[in-house]
C-alpha cells in the first residue's frame, strides 16, 4: 500500500489536514458536533405558526429529566425489600434531609408526565400529526406511552402500601386471563404464587433501569423520525412544499433560538405549577398519592375501595365495563381484551383517519362534535374509574366504552363525512 | 440490477446459515434469563399446610388465616345464612360447582354449602376475577351491590358478588366461584388447610 504514490482524493476527512484553529473545529474533525447542533436545533426549521399545543413535547422531555434525576436520588435511600420498602419510603419522607422534596417531585412528576403526554397526544389528534409521512413518529410515540404506563405501574409497587400491593395483584392477574398460558404467565411475572418480595425486586429492576433505557431509546427514535420528516403545524400544511432559493421552508423558523426561547418561557410557567403542587398539594386530594397507600401492604385484606392512580382510570373503567361472557369466553377475558385494545388501537390511528385534511381547523363542525364527545367519554371513563362500581355507573361506562371504540372504528367513515373547508397554501398565524 | 446477477448463491447460503445459527444461539442465551423469572425454590417450598383452631369463631363470624400467602376465610354460618344459599341459586353462575371442579372445589365439598360441615365454610378469599380479596360477609340490606341486597361477599375492585358459599353471581366480572382449598378436620375444632385425607 505504502509503495503506491497515486494522489488520494480527499473529501470530508481532508479537513483534518487543516490546523484545528479552535476547539469546536478540533471536535468537529472527530465528532459531528456542529452538524448535529445544526440538524436538530439551529437549522431545524419548524413551522412558524406553532401554538400553545406545541409545548407539550418539550415539557415531556423536561419531566423525563426530572423523573430521572429525582429517581437517581431516591434509589440512594430506598430499599427494595418487602420487609423494609414501606419503612424506607417513610424514612425518605421523615429522616433523609430534603428527602420529602425529592420524593414529592418524583410522585408529582409521575402524574404530570401523564398530564403532559395526554395533552401531547390530543394535539396530534387535533392537527392530524400522525398522518403521512409522520406515521412512525406516532408509532414511536404510542410505544413511549405504553412503556410509560409500564414504568408507572412498576414504580407504583415500590412504596409497598396497600394500593401498591393490590394494584399489582390486579394488573398481574390480568395476564392470568389470557387463555391457556395465562395462569403460568402470571406466576412467571410475579416470580411467586402471590405478589411478594420476588415481585417487588424485579419491579424495582424494571422501574429503575430496564424501562428507563427503553424510554430513552424510544424518545430518541421519536425525535429522529420527527426531524427526518419535519414538524406538522396547526394548519396541517407541509411547509417543506414551499421552500425559498436556499432550500429553507418559507414558513419555517430555526428551532433555536425561536422555539427554545418560547419553550423556556413555558417551562418557567410549568415549573411554577409543578412547585405549587409539590409544596401545597402533593397528594392532590388522593389522586396523585392515594390515601390507602399510606397503609403498609397487607396480603390478607383488600382495602374496601381500590382504584388505580388517575392516569389509568379510563382504561380501568373499560376493563370493568365488560361483564358479560360472549362465545363461551369469560367476561374477564373480554375485559382484559377490551382494555388492551383501547390502548393498542392508538397505533392504527394513521390509517383509520381518512379525512382529506389533517387539521381540525379545516374539518367540518361534525368532526369537532365527535372529538368533543370522545373527550367527554374519556373523562367520564376516567372519573368512573376512581369510584366503586354500581349498576348505574357500570351502565354509563359501558356506553362510554362503546363510544370510545366507535370513535376509532368508525373513523374510516366519519372522517370523510361533511363539508371540508379549503386548506390555505401557506400557514396562518 | 447487475448486483442481482452476481449473487453468489453459496455465500448467500452461508449468510443464511450463519444468521440462523446465531439467532438460535441468541435465543438459547436469552432462555436462562427468562427462566430466572420463575418462582425460586424458596418460594415453592413456602406452601406448607396451616393448622387452624376454629373453636373460637362465633356464629356469623369469619376468621382469616394465611395459606400460601393468600387469605383463607373460615366462616361459621348461622342457620339463617345457610337458608340464604338456596334462595340465591337462581341468580348464580355455577350453583352446583361444576366449573373447574378439580381446581376450585374438592369432591367432598361439591354440595350446596360447599363445605364438609354445613355451617363451616373454608374458602380462599381471593376473587376469581383479578385476585382482590372480597369483603364481607354482608348481612341483608347492607350492601346494595348484592342482588336483592341479600347475604354475601362483594369484591371491592370490580364489584363481583358471591353468596355465602363463595358461589359467584351471574353477569359479574368474576368467572368462577371462590376456591375451596383442600382441608380436613383434625378434631371438632381444629382444621388443617392445604391438606386432606387424599394427601393432596
Amino acid at each position: 500500500m505504502a509503495s503506491k504514490k497515486e494522489p488520494v482524493v480527499v473529501t470530508g476527512l481532508g479537513a483534518l489536514d487543516k490546523p484545528a484553529g479552535d476547539l469546536i473545529t478540533w471536535v468537529d474533525q472527530r465528532f459531528p458536533l456542529m452538524e448535529n447542533w445544526k440538524a436538530h436545533l439551529s437549522e431545524y426549521y419548524a413551522p412558524k405558526n406553532f401554538n400553545f399545543w406545541y409545548i407539550f413535547g418539550s415539557l415531556a422531555m423536561l419531566v423525563l429529566v426530572i423523573q430521572i434525576v429525582t429517581g437517581i436520588f431516591l434509589v440512594m435511600h430506598y430499599k427494595p425489600d418487602a420487609a423494609k420498602a414501606f419503612e424506607s419510603v417513610e424514612y425518605i419522607m421523615r429522616e433523609v434531609p430534603w428527602g420529602w422534596l425529592v420524593r414529592y417531585m418524583h410522585s408529582t412528576g409521575a402524574s404530570m408526565f401523564f398530564v403532559v403526554i395526554y395533552l401531547h397526544m390530543f394535539r396530534g389528534l387535533l392537527y392530524g400529526s400522525y398522518r403521512k409521512p409522520r406515521e412512525l413518529i406516532w408509532i414511536f410515540g404510542v410505544l413511549i406511552f405504553l412503556t410509560l404506563m409500564g414504568e408507572a405501574f412498576f414504580g407504583y409497587l415500590l412504596p409497598w402500601g396497600q394500593m401498591s400491593y393490590w394494584g399489582a395483584q390486579v394488573i398481574v392477574n390480568l395476564f392470568a386471563a389470557i387463555p391457556i398460558i395465562g395462569p403460568d404467565l402470571s406466576v412467571w411475572i410475579r416470580g411467586d404464587y402471590v405478589v411478594s418480595d420476588a415481585t417487588l425486586n424485579r419491579f424495582f429492576s424494571f422501574h429503575v433501569i430496564a424501562l428507563p433505557l427503553v424510554i430513552l431509546g424510544l424518545v430518541s427514535a421519536h425525535i429522529l423520525a420527527l426531524h427526518e420528516v419535519g414538524s406538522n403545524n396547526p394548519d396541517g400544511i407541509e411547509i417543506k412544499e414551499n421552500k425559498d432559493e436556499k432550500g429553507i421552508p418559507r414558513d419555517g423558523i430555526p428551532f433555536h433560538p425561536f422555539y427554545t426561547v418560547h419553550d423556556i418561557f413555558v417551562v418557567v410557567i410549568f415549573l411554577m405549577v409543578f412547585s405549587l403542587i409539590v409544596f401545597f398539594a402533593p397528594e392532590m386530594g388522593g389522586y396523585f398519592l392515594e390515601y390507602n397507600n399510606f397503609i403498609p401492604a397487607d396480603p390478607l385484606k383488600t382495602p374496601l375501595h381500590i382504584a388505580p392512580v388517575w392516569y389509568f382510570t379510563p382504561y380501568y373503567s373499560i376493563l370493568r365495563a365488560m361483564v358479560w361472557p360472549f362465545f363461551w369466553i369469560d367476561a374477564k377475558v373480554w375485559g382484559v381484551a377490551a382494555m388492551g385494545a383501547s390502548t393498542l388501537i392508538f397505533f392504527f390511528l394513521p390509517w383509520l383517519d381518512r379525512s382529506p385534511v389533517k387539521s381540525i381547523r379545516y374539518r367540518p363542525a361534525l368532526h369537532k362534535y365527535i372529538y368533543a364527545l370522545f373527550v367527554v367519554c374519556f373523562l367520564i371513563l376516567g372519573y368512573l374509574g376512581t369510584l366503586p362500581p354500581t349498576d348505574g355507573r357500570t351502565l354509563v361506562s359501558q356506553i362510554c366504552t362503546l363510544l370510545y371504540f366507535a370513535f376509532f372504528l368508525g373513523m374510516p367513515w366519519w372522517s370523510r363525512m361533511g363539508q371540508f373547508k379549503p386548506v390555505p397554501a401557506r400557514v396562518t398565524m | 440490477m447487475s448486483n442481482e446477477q452476481s449473487v453468489d448463491s453459496g455465500r448467500r447460503g452461508a449468510i443464511v446459515a450463519t444468521s440462523v445459527v446465531g439467532g438460535i444461539g441468541g435465543l438459547c442465551t436469552a432462555l436462562p434469563f427468562a427462566l430466572t423469572f420463575q418462582p425460586s425454590e424458596k418460594a415453592k417450598a413456602a406452601g406448607a399446610p396451616v393448622e387452624v383452631d376454629i373453636g373460637d369463631i362465633k356464629e356469623g363470624e369469619v376468621k382469616v388465616v394465611e395459606w400460601r400467602g393468600k387469605p383463607v376465610w373460615i366462616v361459621r354460618r348461622t342457620k339463617e345464612m345457610l337458608d340464604s344459599l338456596a334462595k340465591a341459586e337462581p341468580q348464580l353462575a355455577d350453583p352446583k360447582s361444576e366449573r373447574k371442579p378439580s381446581e376450585l372445589t374438592p369432591e367432598y365439598c361439591r354440595n350446596q354449602h360447599r363445605s364438609i360441615k354445613p355451617e363451616v365454610l373454608v374458602a380462599v378469599g381471593i376473587c376469581s376475577h383479578l385476585g382482590c380479596s372480597p369483603s364481607g360477609p354482608f348481612s341483608p340490606g347492607v350492601n346494595v351491590a348484592l342482588p336483592g341486597a341479600d347475604w354475601g361477599f362483594v369484591c371491592p375492585c370490580h364489584g363481583s358478588t358471591f353468596d355465602l358459599a363463595g358461589r359467584v353471581y351471574k353477569a359479574k366480572p368474576a368467572p368462577d366461584n371462590l376456591e375451596v382449598p383442600p382441608h380436613m378436620y383434625l378434631s371438632d375444632t381444629r382444621v388443617i388447610v392445604g391438606e386432606d385425607k387424599k394427601g393432596a
